[in-house]
């Protein structure tokens, strides 16, 4: 199922927030080369972790993380506008209708139709606060998945070469997005809007169509 | 709907002084149409700045009690960046519930709705409407002004930084070359296609460079965006 967890919320779940970091140590540490740190207990933090970001988790009915996203405020500190200027024409990129999206990351067991359940997350969470667009920062090499799952971002640059390229885009939010992510995930509107509700109260009626 | 808070926003820009702010902060009750407004800032340093149309008796039993500890609203939006209507928090301890009727003793009305904001270095400030009506009436207000309330508090909040912080904040909310581009190119009349064609960047970039210089000049949309860069003497056109 999908949840939608601020860092304060997830360290209430120990399981969830073990696997979720450790997950992230072996994709962004382990398989990509990424300079990213890894503490002792093998789990990846950075310090945007520690502002209090909104994850959006693919749980596996055992409980554990099978994928996940972090969504921070463009308003406030973010990895785009910190890191990776030199990507975005120099534009520092703020406004309260953009979010900052980094650190997509699918557990090396995560089933096929995860990566679709964490951009459909990704839409609700979009769709749901008024946002415009998701800056991200990501894998270059996920282009093709994103293209794939029918919502590709708008490249704004990208550095790096080989499994180190990294690369900074722009998705937009639109409510026909909806549909084929659904599909592709297997998942039914009424259960995403679901487990949307329960994390941030019931916006739009279950019968709702999108 | 928007075009009714543009003579707030005017008047915000044009506020120098923290008292200034204030007594627009206050008017914006009006033009919000709800009983009540609040807006209350915590920089990193834990200095505060709060504006408020709630009655003294109120502020001071809030303060005395230390609600803060058991308020929904305040334990709901600290550390957290989604606005949140107050249905949507979880009132069902027994002090919460204590404490919602107190506050509507005190007038502060039966909905509400917050937007939390995140801001450079650390601050954060919130932003509140609460009102008296009933739940369809409200879902309705909501529904129609929630990116109003957004923008707003947004305006509210960038303008008590540049007021409290001076320079600082204005090297940091100023227009990248881009931005200055981006913005010429549709003040000399190209369409978002020809600009982002000029640019050679695609139609969503463009959309996003036009947002984010929209929040730093701190207008409504992007006719205000041109109307403010302009006068400003930000563009050469």
């Amino acid at each position: 199922m999908l949840r939608y967890l601020y860092a304060d919320e997830l360290a209430r779940h120990p399981r969830l927030r073990k696997s979720t970091f450790s997950d992230r140590a072996d994709q962004f540490h382990s398989r990509l080369g990424w300079d990213v740190s890894v503490n002792q207990d093998g789990l990846e933090f950075d310090a945007y972790d520690a502002m209090n970001p909104l994850y959006v988790i693919w749980q596996k009915p055992d409980g554990l993380h099978g994928g996940s996203m972090r969504f921070l405020p463009t308003t406030g500190e973010t990895m785009v506008n910190d890191h990776f200027s030199d990507l975005t024409d120099g534009v520092h990129i703020a406004s309260p209708f953009i979010w900052e999206c980094t650190r997509f990351c699918l557990a090396r067991d995560a089933a096929p139709n995860v990566s679709a359940a964490l951009m459909l997350g990704g839409l609700e969470v979009g769709l749901g606060q008024h946002l415009s667009h998701a800056v991200g920062v990501f894998d270059a090499r996920m282009v093709r998945i994103y293209r794939l799952l029918g919502w590709p971002p708008t490249i704004l640059g990208t550095k790096g070469a080989g499994r180190e390229a990294t690369s900074v885009g722009l998705w937009s939010f639109a409510p026909e997005l909806r549909a084929p992510l659904l599909r592709k995930s297997g998942l039914s509107e009424a259960i995403s809007r679901h487990w949307y509700a329960r994390a941030f109260g019931l916006r739009e009626p279950l019968a709702a169509t999108a | 709907m928007s075009g009714t808070l543009e003579p707030s926003i005017e008047r915000i820009h044009r506020a120098e002084t923290l008292e200034d702010l204030n007594g627009e902060i206050l008017a914006l009750r009006e033009a919000f149409e709800v009983e009540h407004l609040v807006y209350h800032s915590v920089n990193s340093t834990g200095e505060q700045y709060a504006a408020l149309t709630y009655s003294d008796e109120w502020v001071d039993q809030y303060l005395t009690e230390d609600y803060a500890r058991i308020d929904p609203v305040v334990q709901g939006c600290y550390r957290r960046f989604h606005p949140v209507d107050w249905k949507n928090l979880n009132w069902s301890g027994k002090a919460a519930r204590e404490f919602m009727g107190r506050a509507q003793d005190a007038g502060v009305g039966n909905q509400g709705f917050s937007v939390p904001i995140r801001g450079p270095s650390g601050q954060f400030a919130l932003f509140t409407v609460s009102h008296q009506c009933n739940d369809d009436e409200w879902a309705k207000y909501t529904e129609t002004r929630t990116r109003d309330l957004i923008l707003m508090s947004h305006f509210v909040n960038q303008k008590a930084l540049e007021i409290e912080r001076g320079t600082d904040i204005t090297s940091l909310q100023s227009l990248s070359p881009r931005e200055k581009d981006t913005l010429t190119m549709l003040a000399v009349g190209y369409s978002r296609a020809q600009a982002a064609e000029s640019l050679s960047i695609s139609e969503h970039t463009l959309r996003v460079y036009i947002e984010s210089a929209r929040f730093k000049l701190g207008a409504m949309n992007t006719t205000h965006a041109l109307a403010r860069a302009l006068s400003m003497g930000l563009l050469v056109v």
